[in-house]
């Protein structure tokens, strides 16, 4: 228990599966992007809860899974959606209230939900996925489907009693979920340390929860831990808990804007030159000579034509009916 | 045997035999219906409602919780989205308090949310009622919080025959339904039900008795307090109608607006608080519904405003009886 996962080289991870990780992670920065930039220009109504930065956890996790796995995401779940499978076009859509969203327009940007690739849905209860995800994992052991069932959480809903509540179910029944929390050291404007007693790893352990932490800016260490929760979940071992060290690069929203009372610049800058997931990533295809900076330019530049062309079609798309307001309030 | 006659027979149950019965047949009917709660296996819950379901189908199905009431409830919403059909049991009403954020943020709002993608097909089972001298924090009647909530629907029977028709709609129903049993009527409310699988809709009101004065409308245990009060006013010549609109979401307006409609008096009678709850609800759909024909205003009845107290002459003073409602309804009629 509690080891540090040690992924030194990128070969341990399959050279096209690290490119498609990459691939994955600059499709979510530049999909966040955009979102940034709808949201400062005053398109995009409600508010955005940025990913950047935090995209190794997302992409690591979601390789490990099937398109049939079950996934319970956040108010901070754009990245998780993409990485599980979700078309920009459709959730940037939804990000804009348009029919066309995931949710018809219905949820926006923290109700994210598609059955089609096993996502349960965003939430923006903090928490609020914990239980769902850890009962998709019990419908998977009860159905004997073989599916696991990952919950992503901010380490704020560290906070929440329901978490040990379902981490304790979880671990009697021997269900296949993997707990997912992403310590982007911020509880909204109040470090972590602030709210949190003890030791993280000795919760999940109290419970005989299989715990590991993650460096979370390295998708490749990421993915590798992501494989042994997934293997131990099929497998009947039950649930996993893996603390994802992370940094979220903008604010806690996008208006979040004057930080320094909260936040250290340079901490900021810190994270941003010396631990972006994306720089890492590229820093180890070229080192290794995995892949030259052509492809990775011309990976660059198709992605940014997707989402330039995904923004387009959600500015174009019409919002919903207004009778639709009454539509899907029951089954 | 003789098959055809025993497959129809009615019995006299209890309502609590009634509840286990259709859970039995919805556990037989269905796989994917499965049963969660604190000491629901072999205990058969501390109302012994489920008593001997373990042994026809299992721990697998029949599953023992821990005291983590949001813990499971959160679990059965996730399983309900996933392929389940759980039927979730909170052993006291009280104990929604616990689980709201599960009911209500949760399990009423992922279809809408979703734009119709995800469905909830949970059943939480719980019970309300007072006078079991069980003090403030396992005696009071919540079925107006869930009520108020749009993606829930609420369900109050009063009669082991509506009881087992009305969960096994439940069970078969794709949204999130909320199933108050009312803890007295357990033991004591006997009747007849048939033994043969049926469904009573969720949504279609009951007139338990006819009657031209005054419509009494009354939910769960009132249902009782309600007939036993037509039977008194029969005495002094007022002719009262019992209805019971067996849901409170959906709920069958029309038949309680035509109800008063006919008889021009109403009161309605519930068991939870009367300050904003079932019965202010009610007697504002019906007086909507049939201001022209009222000959006064709709009077309500509820539990008193106050948290439930322990001694018995002092409990007894927070609910509606029959008296009270014979004495407000002769008022009405002027008899
Ligand atoms: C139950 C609940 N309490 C408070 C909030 C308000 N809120 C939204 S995000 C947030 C901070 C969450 O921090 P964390 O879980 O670490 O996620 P992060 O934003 O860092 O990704 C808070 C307090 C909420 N949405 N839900």
């Amino acid at each position: 228990m509690n080891t540090v996962s040690n992924v030194k080289k990128s070969s341990d991870v399959g050279v096209d599966r690290l490119l498609h990780m990459y691939r994955q992670m600059l499709a979510i920065r530049l999909f966040e992007e955009r979102a940034n930039d709808l949201y400062t220009r005053a398109l995009m109504p409600g508010l955005a809860h940025l990913y950047i930065g935090e995209e190794a956890i997302a992409v690591g996790m979601c390789e490990a899974l099937d398109r049939s796995d079950y996934i319970t995401s956040t108010h901070r779940g754009h990245g998780h959606c993409l990485a599980k499978g979700a078309t920009p076009d459709r959730m940037f859509a939804e990000l804009l209230g348009k029919a066309s969203g995931y949710c018809k327009g219905k949820g926006g940007s923290m109700h994210i939900a598609d059955p089609a690739t096993g996502n349960l849905g965003a939430n923006a209860i903090v928490g609020g996925g914990a239980g769902i995800a850890t009962g998709a994992a019990f419908s998977a052991k009860y159905l004997g489907t073989k599916q696991v069932s990952v919950c992503f959480f901010g380490e704020g809903a560290l906070g929440q009693g329901v978490l040990y509540e379902e981490m304790n179910l979880a671990q009697l029944w021997k269900l296949p979920a993997i707990y997912v929390c992403e310590n982007n050291m911020y509880n909204e404007y109040t470090h972590y340390s602030e709210t949190t007693a003890g030791e993280i790893l000795a919760r999940p352990a109290a419970f005989g929860v299989a715990a590991e932490r993650v460096d979370g800016q390295d998708v490749r260490a990421v993915y590798a831990a992501a494989d042994r929760a997934v293997r131990r979940g099929r497998s009947g071992q039950g649930p996993t808990f893996l603390l994802c060290d992370t940094y979220r690069h903008h604010g806690h929203h996008v208006g979040d804007i004057s930080r320094e009372y909260y936040r250290p610049k340079d901490e900021e800058q810190r994270w941003m030159s010396e631990r972006d997931p994306i720089k890492l990533c590229e820093g180890w295809v070229s080192a290794e000579g995995l892949a030259d900076g052509d492809t990775l330019d011309r990976m660059r530049a198709e992605l940014t034509a997707t989402m330039d062309a995904a923004v387009q079609s959600a500015m174009a798309a019409p919002y919903p009916q207004p009778h639709e307001v009454d539509q899907d309030v029951y089954a | 045997m003789l098959d055809t006659v025993t497959t129809t027979a009615v019995r006299e149950l209890t309502f609590g035999e009634a509840i286990r019965e259709a859970l039995a047949e919805e556990l037989r009917r269905d796989p994917r219906v499965c049963l969660l709660g604190e000491d629901v296996a072999e205990a058969g819950t501390a109302f012994k409602v489920l008593k001997g379901l373990v042994d026809e189908f299992g721990k697998n199905r029949i599953i023992d919780t821990p005291i983590s009431e949001a813990g499971f409830t959160g679990l059965g919403v996730g399983a309900a989205m996933t392929g389940l059909r759980p039927v979730v049991d909170i052993m006291f009403g009280d104990f929604l308090t616990l689980i709201m954020d599960q009911l209500v943020n949760q399990a009423a709002k992922i279809h809408y949310m979703s734009g119709g993608a995800w469905k909830v097909p949970l059943v939480l089972r719980t019970t309300m009622g007072a006078t079991r001298r069980s003090g403030a924090q396992h005696s009071q009647s919540l079925h107006a919080w869930p009520a108020h909530i749009p993606g829930l629907k609420v369900v109050v029977p009063s009669t082991p025959a509506d009881a087992k028709g009305l969960l096994k709609s439940a069970i078969r129903d794709d949204n999130p339904v909320v199933f108050f049993e009312d803890k007295i009527s357990y033991a004591k409310v006997k009747g007849p039900v048939p033994s043969h699988d049926y469904t009573i809709p969720l949504g279609v009101a009951d007139v338990k008795r006819e009657g031209t004065d005054i419509t009494l409308v009354g939910t769960s245990s009132m249902v009782q307090v309600a007939l036993g009060a037509a039977t008194m006013l029969e005495q002094v010549g007022i002719s009262a109608e019992v209805v019971d609109p067996r849901t409170l979401w959906p709920l069958d307006e029309k038949t309680l607006v035509e109800s008063v409609k006919k008889t021009s008096r109403c009161i309605v009678i519930d068991e939870g608080y009367a300050r904003y709850g079932v019965t202010g609800e009610l007697a504002s759909v019906i007086a909507e519904g049939a201001f022209y024909d009222l000959d006064g205003p709709v009077r309500r009845m509820g539990a008193r405003h106050v948290p439930i107290p322990f001694a018995p002459p002092l409990e007894d003073a927070t609910v509606p009886t029959e008296q009270q409602v014979v004495e407000l309804a002769r008022q009405m009629c002027h008899k």
